[in-house]
């Protein structure tokens, strides 16, 4: 964080793609070769994402998988919405529960 | 307490079977997402925005310790160690594996609880004061109603695809506790010369287009209620906007006829029913009421309570009331310390509830629309018992009905439909307002907040309600004033342009500044506003 280029000025735009784990519900993230639980691993899925997201379903290994534009700088990935930034990160008023990004100030990176 | 007879307890054990079935046909394939989501649901399973979420019945809010443990032993077992009471009187777990939700309802089903009817378009739990039983002004217990109306509207045919979800509150004092006027039906139980029956309200409810049900009977005997009931459920069924979501609920139908044309189908239908000779045979009132009997209360018992600690007596001033027992009292518990999460409590919060239940409170409590927990049969003279655990356990806070007593739903933290968060703002609020003197100086202010239009936090109901809304990506909170979901329901307007979290916690406190500056004798901060209206307070707030 705190990068002075501005914060994700000048970043790339990505598309990830994302969904709960079937069995367990866990938010995971399509890490190109597979599914992650965290979202530093996300991959830019371009213009694949809703084909890899039905045939991961079908493949039982996801559910309610959708496609979400991110920013990816220095920082690593970050989902462009802040829903989708507290699905990565957790609710943010319980952050003892969850496994974090590795951004330090985790706080700003959500909010 | 209601105890589930063989009937009962086979139709849940059945479901339990029916979806354990259903979810191993999931997990392996043989039903797709599109095929399962509405058995899921049937059976209270959402998918939320972080996993997993199972929304549990607590019918009319009342519950054994036994009942309660179970669920603290749940929360411990297959949640991340807490549950989350809802302004429905359900209770929510939000980390549940689809994998376990078969077990975890056949462990409920253990102690007679279920999910069943949490959500889809049915009739949904039923709601009640959560003084039900123990308050001096009510005309009957109005329980053995609302278990009668549990009864009749599990899995009934006629109504489980109705247009839109149906919600009905029963109370029986003059003190409504329970929102009944903000519901799809809400009975009020009355006593016309000698007979107990019920008024009847139809209409109401919040969310995106906010309604104070209009009185549609003021009197239907008690034996007739069910046909009465079925007949309103009827034309709503028949009429009620299936073309669109948003216009689906009864309210719009009532709104969209008007009240005397729905009344006067009503009435239409009734009269058929009538001839059908559907209601239940008295007799089975009778077996439910005997359920809910008075427990034995022992004579003789004082009234004193010994004040000579602070704290405690501060205490029993905020969050014991009156019961119609001598020598007992109603207690209480707040979910709402002022740096916690408003409703929330942990497994050994709830087991710890469970065990005082157990000790002090023949066995009962009760959960509380506003999010908070009774036990409604206390001895005075164990109050300080009970303080002293409550304090150890985190579950003293002195605050009921005060402004930090703060009803939030979940919010963008944990739900999918969220337009903001609703819990970070409560904690800032009651942050800043957690001075008790300033707090009792206050008085009496309900303060309620939404993370979005659904209302899920009552907003709409609140003396000050908050709406949190998405403008361009950014959480942004609108601010109403003037709402109540009590005996003198009204609907919240909202003040103006909307608020960053930080900007509306400085309006609400210009909001009380105002309040105290022109507030006349006895008046709580409601009465004020309706007094002088939203323009000081607009002025003040962005003048
Ligand atoms: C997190 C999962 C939840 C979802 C998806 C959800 C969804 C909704 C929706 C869509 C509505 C509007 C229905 C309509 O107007 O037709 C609604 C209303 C409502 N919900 Fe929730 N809700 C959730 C959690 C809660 C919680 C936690 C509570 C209690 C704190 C709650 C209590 C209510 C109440 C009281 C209403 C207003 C009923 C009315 O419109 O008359 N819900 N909910
Ligand atoms: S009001 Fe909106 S944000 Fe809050 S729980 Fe209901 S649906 Fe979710």
């Amino acid at each position: 964080m705190g990068a002075k280029t501005g914060l994700w000025g000048g970043d790339a735009f990505v598309k990830i793609l994302t969904g709960n784990d079937l069995a367990s519900g866990d938010v995971i993230w399509w890490a190109g070769d597979g599914w992650s639980r965290q979202v530093s691993d996300a991959a830019d899925v371009g213009a694949h994402g809703d084909d890899l997201a039905r045939a991961e379903e079908a493949a039982l290994r996801v559910v309610g998988a959708y496609v979400i534009d991110a920013t990816l700088g220095e920082d690593g990935v970050r989902p462009a919405h802040i829903k989708d930034r507290i699905r990565a990160f957790g609710p943010t008023v319980r952050p003892d529960l969850i496994e974090q990004p590795t951004e330090a100030d985790i706080g700003k990176w959500v909010i | 307490m209601y105890r589930y007879d063989s009937y009962d307890q086979a139709i849940v054990d059945a479901r339990v079977e029916e979806f354990r079935d259903q979810t191993q046909r999931r997990l392996t394939g043989a039903l797709t997402e599109d095929q399962f989501k509405p058995l899921r649901l049937m059976n209270g399973l959402y998918l939320q925005l972080h996993a997993y979420m199972l929304r549990v019945a607590i019918p009319y809010g009342t519950l054994s310790g036994k009942q309660m443990r179970k669920l603290g032993e749940i929360a411990g077992k297959y949640d991340k160690g807490y549950g989350h009471f809802t302004t429905r009187q359900n209770l929510q777990y939000n980390w549940i594996k689809l994998a376990d939700a078969p077990d975890i309802l056949a462990e409920l089903a253990t102690v007679e609880m279920h999910a069943i009817q949490t959500s889809g378009n049915c009739i949904r739990n039923i709601s009640s004061d959560q003084y039900a039983g123990v308050s001096a002004d009510e005309v009957a217990d109005p329980r053995p109603w609302a278990e009668l109306l549990r009864q009749w509207s599990s899995f009934h045919p006629e109504f489980t695809y109705l247009p839109r979800k149906f919600k009905i509150a029963v109370i029986a004092s003059d003190d409504d506790r329970a929102a009944m006027r903000l519901h799809d039906i809400g009975l009020k139980l009355v006593e016309r010369d000698g007979v107990v029956g019920a008024e009847v309200y139809a209409g109401g409810g919040m969310g995106r287009t906010p309604m104070v049900a209009p009185l549609i009977r003021d009197f239907i005997a008690e034996d007739e209620i069910i046909s009465y009931l079925e007949a309103c459920l009827r034309v709503y069924n028949r009429y009620g906007r299936r073309d669109n979501k948003y216009k689906a609920r009864i309210k719009i139908l009532v709104h969209e006829i008007g009240v005397e044309e729905y009344k006067r189908q009503v009435e239409e239908e009734f009269a058929h029913m009538r001839e059908l000779g559907l209601n239940p045979p008295v007799e089975e009132l009778a077996r439910i009421r005997a359920f809910f009997a008075a427990p034995a209360y022992e004579s003789g018992l004082s009234d004193d309570i010994d004040r000579s600690n602070p704290a405690f007596a501060l205490w029993v001033d905020r969050q014991v009331a009156a019961h119609k027992a001598p020598g007992y009292a109603i207690v209480n518990i707040s979910l709402k310390p002022i740096d916690g999460i408003p409703g929330d409590a942990s497994a050994e919060q709830i087991g710890l509830v469970a065990d005082l239940a157990e000790a002090y409170s023949f066995d009962e409590l009760r959960v509380t629309h506003a999010q908070n927990l009774v036990l409604p049969h206390v001895k005075k003279a164990d109050l300080y018992a009970i303080w002293q655990k409550l304090v150890a356990a985190g579950l003293a806070e002195a605050n009921l009905d005060l402004i930090t007593d703060i009803i939030a739903c979940p919010g963008l933290d944990y739900c999918a439909l969220a337009n903001a968060r609703s819990i970070p703002l409560a904690q800032k609020i009651a942050a800043r307002f957690a001075a008790a003197e300033r707090q009792a100086e206050i008085g009496e202010l309900k303060l309620k907040i939404s993370g979005c239009i659904n209302a899920c936090g009552h907003h709409h109901a609140g003396h000050i309600g908050i709406l949190g809304v998405d403008r361009r990506g950014v959480e942004n909170f609108q601010l109403l004033l003037g709402g109540s979901g009590a005996e003198d329901a009204s609907l919240g307007q909202i003040t103006g342009p909307g608020f960053s979290e930080d900007g509306v916690v400085d309006a609400i406190e210009k909001v009380t500044d105002i309040y105290l500056a022109e507030r006349e004798s006895g008046e709580r901060f409601l009465d004020t506003y309706r007094r002088i209206g939203m323009k000081p307070f607009k002025e003040a707030i962005y003048g």
